[in-house]
């Protein structure tokens, strides 16, 4: 029977019926619900590991130890992992070793669009595409048998769009595959990387891809799809369900996979057409192999290098290409669409990093921040960061501007899953040279961009077992940091009588900004709506300049000012009380006075206390 | 378009309205209907109150692209009302819309900075495209029905009208995905989106 599967509840699941022992990953979009669904099978250990270069050292670990392992992280994660790919792939490992890395082309959720089969074609690893989920539950199977078969990590590469389409799947049984070893090998010339070792190792690895080139010649997973000779395309991924959609009558080469590609194969092919295309998402990686065989081909000069394909890009490109027939949708300006609000993503009601980004916007100062919800806190009204590049910079970017003698006192925000993914050693390296950087660790008690994942912060584990925390405070101090703040976040003044207190000493110090993420379930049903007293409010527009979202303009107007009054949305208020602090004039009754008040009226007169969802 | 094959759609709306328990329903109806069935949606960053689309393609035969494109679905279907103009150019010439009677403003018109259109540019633009369009006061039927939450399911009662499957082949699908102690608000929200989508014939009749 066939189940509808996202690409990533088929890659978990082929993982699964490969026999997988262990799987390590740090979330990241597009990549996290592979080990959240993985993690739910029997007979697999699946842990969220710290950083995605320790999730891949961890299935190495596994790998060597003989037992099939996976590593699971967003492309940018392999920028973090990559110095133990690369080790990886010189010593290959005792049982299957794959590595998933899920590409985000058109940037939906990362910084930049980098197209990771360049890390296959620079470590000398295998790298398999699938273009469906049926083909990512059957590659990732493969990917494990040709792991072994080559003694190789394997780069199974999926993008945003295969990850997150769901496309039916036929299921399988898991194979129970036995540990290969019993004990740790004990094989230095093969895993410890001394000069000596790997100058050994570094022509078996040569000659590995050339024996993974022969293999690609004959392996079902690259295939020739003739039909019409007039066109040949390239493709692999999902780009060969457009190459199907916008070209049904065109012959195919289908790559499953991408590195090494299948020279005699492609030969063959481009022989066998008229006009040779290769159609792929992001970097021209198949077309610059194609074009070292000195073989001819189109690509880039039609489809474009950056974003994400589409049916829509395709058929426009290829139809200037000549390639097919244009049928261009009803412009925008005969429909005569509007401009349309922006509806951008904002920090939620009751997030509560938007106390600490109230302060520090107050304040003017100059914030790098880091990945993750806070990141939103540029947006304006609040408009308080002001570098972002990667997971764990903007302590260290913090730190080189005031070591550079800026002029400015440096602040950097972090969230408490980025702490400690690569947090701590920028923090260590600010406590060791001696900065004076205010590091601010937006505690929210869980990752919660990609969903609410457990940390070392929350004391459970991916597999739901109690752990212990790794508290932040005492881990700070025993940095020889001394000036160290804990505040709730919620508390605005509090936040600002220790954010003075630590900037009044020229020295580095962290504040620890603490209190739950308003989403996760259990603070939910705490939830209490915050009213507007009419009477009490101006118009002076103070509350509107938190940016929360269940702050609304009332239709209401001041009779002096001709402003409009606040008005909240009860559906979308959580009761955090961070606007009826900034509120000069108390006009919003807080959690406390919403109690009294209803004592003294009708019960339904108030949005009932106990919330209930 | 006589005896239709192939279906796209593409639901919309805001961030947290339930467009993907909809468009997982939608594709799970479509495969047990026989077709051959992809979904696409984004999760991530857009979440956060921002707009959010779903594909969901159905096709008898085989399909290929997970995404619907521009000027090609057959039905668009709106959570929210300014949504449905932001992704009108998905709509193919002569497609239905169904657009749930219902404006969540954002940030940037509360603040002063925009307009929210009216409602009487909805109904330009669609009738530009030769399309119909169906408002249906979602939250209204699904209070009704005895949950405001329970607008999404309305909504996709309003859609089944237009397809020509019966409408147990729904109700088996949402039946398998809403804990027990909800199935009979969910029937009765599907009842009412269903009844309610205009007297309309269906796609491809």
């Amino acid at each position: 029977m066939k189940r509808m599967l996202s690409g990533n509840e088929a890659i978990a699941r082929g993982a699964w019926e490969a026999g997988v022992h262990l799987a390590a990953a740090y979330p990241g979009t597009p990549s996290t619900e592979i080990l959240e669904e993985l993690s739910r099978f029997p007979h697999v250990y699946c842990e969220w590991s710290t950083n995605e270069k320790v999730a891949m050292d961890v299935a190495v670990g596994a790998a060597y130890a003989g037992r099939r392992a996976l590593a699971t992280m967003k492309h940018v994660g392999l920028n973090v992992a990559a110095d133990s790919f690369f080790y990886a792939s010189f010593t290959g490992a005792e049982a299957g070793l794959v590595l998933v890395s899920a590409d985000d082309p058109g940037m939906h959720s990362s910084q930049n669009e980098q197209d990771n089969r360049r890390f296959a074609q620079f470590a000398r690893v295998p790298c398999l595409e699938p273009s469906d989920s049926q083909e990512c539950k059957d590659f990732t199977i493969a990917a494990f048998d040709l792991s072994e078969k080559f003694d190789t990590p394997v780069l199974l590469r999926t993008t945003t769009r295969t990850n997150h389409s769901s496309t039916p799947v036929e299921l399988g049984e898991r194979t129970d595959v036995a540990p290969r070893r019993k004990k740790f090998p004990r094989d230095p010339a093969k895993y410890v990387m001394i000069p000596a070792n790997a100058r050994a190792r570094h022509p078996l690895v040569e000659q590995r891809v050339l024996d993974l080139a022969a293999w690609a010649e004959k392996t079902p997973l690259n295939h020739i799809e003739w039909r019409d000779r007039a066109i040949g395309i390239v493709t692999a991924g999902i780009a060969y369900q457009y190459a199907r959609e916008v070209l049904p009558a065109a012959s195919v080469l289908k790559l499953g996979m991408v590195y090494p590609v299948p020279e005699r194969l492609i030969r063959a092919f481009a022989a066998g057409v008229e006009r040779l295309i290769v159609l792929e998402e992001l970097d021209p990686v198949l077309e610059q192999e194609i074009r070292l065989l000195g073989i001819a081909c189109e690509g880039k000069s039609i489809f474009p290098l950056c974003g994400e394909l589409d049916p829509t890009v395709v058929r426009r490109a290829a139809a200037a290409a000549g390639l097919a027939v244009d049928r261009p949708p009803v412009g925008a300006a005969a429909l005569d669409l509007p401009e349309l609000p922006a509806r951008p993503p904002v920090l939620c009601a009751g997030c509560p990093h938007r106390g600490v980004f109230q302060l520090l916007s107050k304040k003017k100062v100059p914030v790098a921040g880091d990945i993750g919800c806070y990141t939103l806190g540029l947006l304006p009204p609040l408009s308080a960061i002001h570098s972002c590049g990667c997971m764990g910079a903007g302590i260290g970017v913090a730190h080189g501007a005031a070591k550079a003698g800026i002029g400015e006192r440096m602040v950097a925000v972090i969230g408490d899953s980025t702490f400690y993914h690569t947090g701590l050693p920028a923090l260590a390296n600010v406590a060791y040279n001696r900065s004076n950087v205010l590091t601010i660790i937006l505690d929210n008690r869980t990752t919660a961009m990609t969903g609410h994942q457990s940390n070392p912060g929350t004391g459970l584990t991916l597999q739901h077992q109690d752990t212990g925390v790794i508290e932040l405070e005492p881990l700070v101090r025993a940095l020889g940091i001394r000036r160290v703040a804990t505040v709730d976040s919620y508390d605005v003044a509090g936040l600002e009588k220790a954010y003075k207190e630590l900037m009044a000493h020229d020295e580095p110090a962290v504040l620890v900004a603490r209190r739950e993420c308003a989403l996760l379930p259990e603070i939910r049903k705490r939830w209490v709506a915050l009213e507007v007293v009419e009477e009490a409010c101006t118009g002076c527009g103070i509350c509107f300049r938190i940016g929360c979202p269940a702050i609304l303009k009332s239709e209401e107007m001041d009779a002096k000012s001709g402003k409009p009054l606040a008005l909240i949305d009860a559906d979308a208020c959580t009761g955090c009380e961070v606007c009826a602090q900034v509120c000069p004039h108390d006009a919003i009754l807080t959690r406390d006075q919403m109690r009294e008040a209803r004592e003294h009226q009708p019960a339904s007169c108030f949005t009932p206390l106990d919330g209930g969802n | 378009m006589p005896s239709q094959s192939a279906f796209s759609f593409v639901l919309v709306g805001v961030g947290g309205q339930g467009t993907l328990l909809a468009s997982n329903i939608l594709a799970e109806v479509g495969l047990a209907a026989g077709f051959d069935v992809k979904k696409s949606e984004v999760h991530g960053m857009a979440q956060r109150g921002g707009s959010v689309a779903s594909h969901v393609r159905w096709d008898k035969e085989k399909v290929f692209s997970p995404l619907v494109g521009l000027g090609e679905a057959d039905v668009l279907l709106s959570f929210e009302k300014m949504e449905a103009l932001r992704f009108a150019q998905f709509l193919r010439r002569g497609g239905t819309v169904v657009v749930n009677d219902m404006a969540i403003v954002p940030v940037t018109v509360s603040s002063g900075t925009s307009v929210y259109p009216d409602d009487e540019h909805l109904a330009r633009v669609f009738a530009t495209l030769d399309a119909r369009l169906v408002m249906v006061p979602g939250e209204k039927l699904a209070q009704d029905a005895g949950n405001v939450k329970a607008a999404n399911v309305v909504l996709l009662g309003a859609v089944s009208r237009l397809l020509p499957l019966p409408e147990d082949a729904w109700w088996a699908c949402i039946a398998q995905r809403v804990p027990k102690k909800f199935l009979e608000l969910n029937h009765a929200a599907f009842a009412l989106g269903r009844t309610n989508a205009g007297a309309g014939a269906a796609l491809g009749a």
